[in-house]
């Protein structure tokens, strides 16, 4: 049976553990990005709370994945097997390049906008929202863009520890040494990342102000 | 604001003994004790060499920096008993690069000082045409416009405009016109002394062009390293007995060597 007759005659299956994957993806995104541009902006005024929370994040982002979600399973509340641990492992993956992006973005403003900021009398709320956030903006997202890129493709790894997606079909394939079955996986989580990829970079450029 | 307004006092910008010292291990000296009285309605020049303290001294002003010791007073008031964003919202700011913010449109640059006042809206846009007509800007042409879309003449008469916007009684600039071409700058620093005349505002200006200084002040203060080492009206400036004067001077007189 080749791929295409697979597909055929599977596409419903395909399509739902495609709905999975994607609805695992957004919602570590959401929770990732609920945590992350707020620490960000935190730690733009707070320089211990800034080495902290990067140096952590740095840590999760440099375990390989398949460990982070081993590491994940023993733990109590936050562990064992199926999508709760799951999403917990793809929020400590996206959280740096997030964390990193909205900080930097922050802080790498022109200091002569800054400084005219300041000296108009703006509060440091006010600069904060009408200075900083609206000129990081484009940044901020290219974080996201990466991180969601990244989620995309460690969340089909997630499969393993019984959180489904589009990597249960991977798995399976390698198992059973199917072809079809590895494709019905792969195709789609390549066509997710690159969609996304392609989706926020316009939005990227939008926002960007030169 | 509560007592004593800007506009009653004979004496509005007063250094009493301040000393500036870097809050870093050196603890460098940039302003050493300093005495000045700024005048209302006066255009007080600040002249020096870089690292002279000039931009320091402005600083002090608004309240961007705090005396090490020794007390500014702005309006009979001393800074430190100023709420900061009050005493900034009263002076007028334009700095060399402009700062203008790159998101917002010329209007919503010129508008911002107001808005953070609470003016309505009716006022606000009355005022951003009347200040941008003001600074030689044409609103039909160019109130749309994000500051990317302007020469750099046109964005430091944005940023001019921006500092009036909220008619405060004392404009504070530092090398406002350095950034420019030598033809925008006399173009600028031309119509600048008209409107400096016309509105009677408070100027302290930060230069290290002697030219510039002669034909904008009303009163030269020279400095070097941290101290006031001369003050005097632009037409005795040039006759000052003091090598520094003259260094300044023969800086700018034509070089020697060059084609008559």
């Amino acid at each position: 049976m080749n791929f295409w007759t697979f597909f055929l005659t599977h596409h419903a299956e395909i399509l739902s553990t495609t709905i999975d994957h994607l609805v695992l993806v957004l919602i570590a995104m959401a929770i990732a990005v609920l945590i992350g541009v707020p620490l960000g902006m935190f730690a733009v005024s707070r320089p211990a709370l800034r080495a902290v929370s990067l140096a952590v994040a740095n840590v999760f982002q440099t375990i390989p994945s398949l460990a982070l979600f081993g590491f994940l399973i023993p733990i109590p509340f936050i562990g064992g097997i199926g999508k709760r641990t799951a999403i917990v492992a793809l929020v400590l993956y996206a959280l740096l390049p997030i964390l990193r992006n909205t900080y930097v973005g922050l802080t790498s403003i022109d200091p002569a906008v800054l400084e005219a900021a300041e000296a108009m009398g703006m509060t440091s709320t006010q600069i904060l929202w009408h200075v900083r956030v609206p000129l990081s903006l484009s940044v901020i997202l290219a974080g996201i863009r990466t991180a969601t890129v990244i989620t995309v493709g460690v969340a089909t790894i997630a499969a393993a520890i019984g959180a489904g997606g589009l990597g249960s079909f991977i798995f399976r394939g390698v198992a059973l040494v199917n072809n079809s079955l590895l494709l019905a996986g792969a195709i789609p989580a390549a066509l997710l990342a690159l969609l996304a990829d392609l989706l926020l970079g316009l939005l990227e450029r939008r926002l960007r102000v030169t | 604001m509560t007592g004593k307004t800007l506009e009653n006092q004979e004496t509005l910008i007063e250094f009493s003994r301040v000393t500036y010292r870097l809050q870093d291990p050196s603890s460098r000296v940039i302003v050493s004790d300093t005495n000045l009285s700024i005048s209302h309605g006066e255009t007080l020049v600040l002249l020096g060499r870089s690292g002279s303290g000039k931009t320091t001294l402005l600083r002090l002003i608004n309240r961007m920096l705090f005396p090490t010791s020794g007390e500014v007073f702005v309006g009979g008031r001393s800074t430190t008993e100023w709420d900061p964003i009050r005493l900034r919202r009263s002076i007028g700011y334009v700095i060399q690069d402009s700062g203008l913010f790159p998101h917002f449109t010329v209007t919503e640059n010129v508008s911002l000082v107001p808005k953070l006042e609470n003016w309505g809206p009716a006022r606000i846009a009355a005022r951003v045409d009347e200040i941008l007509n003001l600074v030689g800007l044409d609103p039909a042409q160019y109130a749309k416009r994000r500051p990317r879309e302007l020469s750099g003449g046109q964005r430091q008469r944005v940023g001019v405009a921006r500092a009036l916007a909220a008619d405060p009684s004392i404009l504070i600039m530092d090398e406002p016109f350095g950034a420019l071409d030598p033809v925008t700058r006399a173009e600028l620093q031309q119509e600048f002394r008209e409107l400096a005349r016309r509105l009677g505002k408070t100027i302290v200006f930060v230069t290290h062009d002697l030219r510039e200084a002669l034909f904008l002040a009303s009163r030269i203060v020279l400095l070097q390293e941290g101290k006031i080492i001369a003050i005097a009206p632009p037409q005795e400036f040039l006759h000052l007995d003091h090598p520094e004067v003259k260094a300044f001077a023969t800086a700018l007189a034509v070089p020697p060597g060059a084609p008559a």
